[in-house]
């Protein structure tokens, strides 16, 4: 009735390979991703708030096109900012109530791989939409063709900055009273970078300066955030697990 | 296969054990029992990995291992109170992402057979939030019987299970036992296994 494993080999268990990183990478971003997809509702309520953040200023503002104009990129990249942030707390600390964590932290795959995973999963849920999203919404704004491109490339290689250095404020909150809020004060002071460089993009465009100084600054920031935050969050993890 | 020497935990600034030694061979399970409170939780997190000890040593096979050390993930599995389940994912796909977590290659239709074993297939198909205690329960015991572990660690196991549900865990235990694994499990009520297998811990 029971099945039972055939082998019983307790003496030689495979060691991890090097394909594990990939293997857990490829778990944890699967997973994520199905679990998104099961409460869509969720995901549909942090774009409609990115929307609404979005829409809001010109109608509190001016309706002035030029200043429209200027302020916009900026609007733009705080919003985005706000939206990614409204999803971070849940990242870890579904998993950490549910008791998956712990079985995520004494997987035999290498926990920056699995975290990278759940990484990943958090920019294509919350981040990539975002980007997708900003060039209709840059037209509020009256945000001229060329300005919108750039600032979209930006967007493109800011929001996984967002994503990966929120994912480490997540882990530092995890099991923390009023978690939401400290998360926060954590990230949001370490976003200021990207936010300068991102939507100064658009103010290089226009002073005919060229994307490329921005964009390869945030590229640059993209890769140490890629190298970085995957072991700084399993660090954290393993902190908050003892 | 696993020693404990002196091991002392602590909670907070009061001592739940301390000068705790204790190994267990391979075939082997041991009970660990105590009154609510004496640390049988914190013995398995430590010997699982997920903590470390406030003074003493855990050692499997012959080596002494630190909290989240590669040998322990490669060979432990460690049931705790939280049933590690999404309310959101069926039964079976919750039991598949927990059996490839492990890193072990299951052919898809194991899943289906394991949750046969335990009387879940008709609930295969339903989202984890559906099922009751028990039934959680019995999918953490599909799990285990497709582990091809040698350690097994389990935190009271028979909460809210029925009497054909201990049975079944019995059934795998003893079956892990006969294959050369050794388990830990912390109870209240010790099962009845063969007494040559056993070894019991009182925590107090």
């Amino acid at each position: 009735m029971i099945s039972e494993p055939t082998a019983a080999t307790f003496q030689a268990t495979a060691p991890a390979s090097d394909s594990g990183a990939w293997a857990g990478v490829r778990w944890a971003l699967a997973r994520d991703l199905r679990l998104a997809l099961r409460s869509r509702a969720e995901l549909g309520v942090q774009l409609l708030f990115y929307v609404i953040v979005v829409s809001l200023f010109p109608l509190a503002s001016t309706p002035e096109r030029n200043q429209l104009a200027l302020m916009g990129p900026g609007v733009l990249w705080v919003a985005a900012l706000l939206a990614s942030l409204l999803s971070l707390p849940r990242l870890f600390a579904s998993d950490y109530a549910d008791g998956t964590l712990e079985q995520i932290a004494l997987s035999p795959y290498p926990l920056p791989a699995l975290v990278s995973g759940k990484m990943i999963a958090h920019w294509l849920t919350t981040g990539l939409p975002v980007v997708i999203l900003a060039p209709v919404l840059g037209l509020q704004y009256g945000i001229d063709g060329e300005a919108m491109a750039a600032l979209a490339a930006a967007l493109l290689i800011g929001t996984p900055i967002l994503s990966l250095l929120g994912a480490i404020g997540a882990a530092l909150t995890l099991g923390l009273r009023g978690g939401g809020s400290l998360l926060a004060l954590l990230v949001l002071p370490l976003c200021v970078p990207v936010l300068i460089f991102g939507a100064g993009t658009v103010d290089a465009v226009h002073a005919g300066l060229g994307v490329t100084a921005n964009l390869s600054l945030l590229g640059a920031g993209l890769l140490v955030a890629i190298v970085g935050a995957p072991l700084a969050a399993s660090a954290a993890v393993r902190i908050a697990l003892d | 296969m696993l020693e404990a020497i002196d091991l002392a935990a602590r909670r907070g600034s009061s001592h739940l054990f301390s000068s705790l030694s204790f190994s267990v061979e391979p075939g082997c399970a041991m009970f660990v029992t105590g009154a609510n409170g004496t640390g049988k939780t914190t013995l398995l997190r430590i010997l699982a990995g997920l903590g470390a000890p406030f003074a003493g040593t855990v050692r499997w096979r012959g080596v002494d291992v630190a909290p989240f050390a590669q040998t322990l993930r490669d060979d432990v599995a460690y049931c705790g109170h939280l049933p590690a389940l999404k309310d959101e994912l069926t039964a079976e796909e919750n039991l598949a992402a927990l059996v490839t977590l492990t890193g072990e290659s299951v052919a898809a239709s194991k899943f289906r057979d394991a949750l046969a074993s335990v009387a879940l297939e008709r609930q295969a198909r339903l989202p984890a939030r559906a099922l009751s205690q028990g039934q959680r329960r019995r999918l953490g015991l599909a799990r285990l019987s497709l582990s091809r572990r040698p350690l097994w660690l389990l935190d009271e196991p028979a909460t809210a299970l029925d009497s054909a549900g201990i049975a079944l865990l019995k059934r795998l235990l003893s079956g892990h036992l006969e294959r050369g694994g050794c388990a830990l499990v912390a109870t209240h009520q010790p099962l009845e296994l063969p007494a040559n297998e056993v070894r019991a811990l009182s925590l107090s």
